[in-house]
């Protein structure tokens, strides 16, 4: 368990190993708070998510899922792009009307992220990892929720460096996008030095 | 036709979905390690990004409003299923190991933006062209990276020797970084550099200017 949760924050962080979610990584961190409050959304998405469609997978999708409901031959898994994009979407929304009814500063915290989020390949890369790993429905729990944080420190650290950046003197066509690249890769090549963590 | 074809066009390197618009970056960098799983991801987005701004464009006017989106993603998502099963069935080695990332095509925000952004206004012919250059474009960029980052991190191209490695004698250390993640960004980063070196119109703005710089002649 714990092993999972390091690989999900440091060694096999969605944005920095797997380049996941970094169209959204690159265009929301240009302010610490803006990328903080996506980096909670994030986490809370990928909590909930990720353990859904595990139990989802586990239950109806892979093959010989269905033994009981008496099918046991029959294999669902092509399915599993649709149906995950499908509950994500929808995870999505229930959380919006959740969020607004019981916790409302949250809900304006986060409220223009969560659409955002539903286009978010890590979002849909975590569960697809999930599957391929073959995690039970428990490391699906503690993977979801720090494949979550490791993407929202990676945002937040992102968003505290370019605040810095808009100050220096870079190269005219290095300004902006190109030396954003530059410096996720610098912190990409940082965060491998996290490799030897997990056995 | 010419006035048809700078859809085609445009996308190459002029507006690279890539490198100006940030767009499908997530996918594009993972498959980079070798130029055949940069190559096939490409076809693979080839496919998908055409097809679905032909069937989008075909049913633009019976699409309801409300709806669109989560039709488009049905849509796309149906076409990614379909690429992702011819694989998995003509090429199940090159499908290993591109793993998830024929899968994240759905997410890929270049497919979901040319539907959105032009299918859904133009008639089939200008729709398709339009996505076979953006498809084009992104594949010119992962064709690229992945030839540097495969070239100088094994020392051969398409899994075929190219230059002479020490271990066999020669004179080339493969850089280990470059089959390592950051090396991507590192490139992408580099290329956005030359290609605003060569446009100047492309460069971003800064939002604060130096005070040792204001006297200069700098726009």
């Amino acid at each position: 368990m714990t092993e999972i949760l390091l690989a999900a924050i440091l060694t096999d962080n969605l944005a920095l190993s797997f380049f996941l979610g970094i169209c959204t990584f690159l265009a929301v961190s240009q302010r610490i708070s803006t990328a903080l409050g996506l980096g909670l959304a994030v986490i809370v998405v990928q909590g909930v998510t990720v353990p859904v469609n595990a139990l989802i997978h586990s239950f109806l999708l892979a093959p010989g899922a269905l033994h009981w409901a008496g099918l046991p031959e029959i294999d669902l898994s092509f399915l599993r792009i649709i149906v995950f994009i499908g509950v994500i979407a929808a995870m999505v929304q229930l959380m919006e009307l959740l969020l607004d009814r019981f916790v409302p500063a949250l809900h304006r915290a986060l409220g223009v992220f969560l659409p955002l989020i539903t286009v978010n390949c890590a979002i849909l890369g975590g569960s697809l990892f999930m599957v391929e790993r073959r995690y039970d429905p428990l490391e699906a729990v503690v993977w979801g929720i720090g494949s979550g944080i490791g993407w929202a420190i990676a945002i937040t650290a992102f968003a505290a460096i370019r605040e810095r950046l808009r100050h220096a003197d870079m190269p005219e066509g290095l300004q902006g996008l190109g030396g954003a690249f530059i410096v996720t890769g610098l912190m990409s090549l940082g965060f491998s030095g996290f490799g030897g963590l997990v056995p | 036709m010419i006035r048809l074809s700078h859809h085609l066009t445009d996308p190459l390197i002029r507006s690279n979905p890539v490198t100006l618009q940030i767009l499908g970056i997530c996918s594009a960098l993972a498959v980079t390690t070798a130029l055949a799983t940069a190559l096939t991801m490409a076809a693979a987005l080839i496919f998908v990004l055409c097809a679905s701004a032909a069937i989008i464009s075909a049913i633009r006017r019976h699409i309801p409003h409300a709806i669109r989106l989560i039709l488009q993603i049905t849509i796309i998502a149906t076409l990614v299923i379909v690429t992702d099963e011819v694989l998995r069935a003509y090429a199940f080695e090159i499908s290993q190991r591109l793993s998830i990332f024929v899968g994240l095509i759905v997410t890929n925000c270049i497919v979901l933006g040319r539907a959105e952004g032009f299918a859904m206004h133009h008639p089939v012919g200008p729709s398709i062209l339009d996505a076979l250059g953006n498809a084009l474009g992104y594949g010119l960029v992962l064709v690229v990276v992945a030839t540097i980052r495969e070239l100088l991190g094994t020392g051969r191209l398409l899994g075929i020797p190219m230059l002479p490695l020490t271990e066999q004698g020669g004179w080339f250390e493969p850089l280990r970084l470059m089959q390592l993640a950051p090396s991507a960004f590192f490139i992408i980063g580099l290329m956005i550099w030359a290609i605003r070196t060569a446009r100047p119109e492309q460069v971003e703005r800064p939002e604060h200017r130096l005070l040792s710089r204001q006297g200069e002649a700098r726009p």
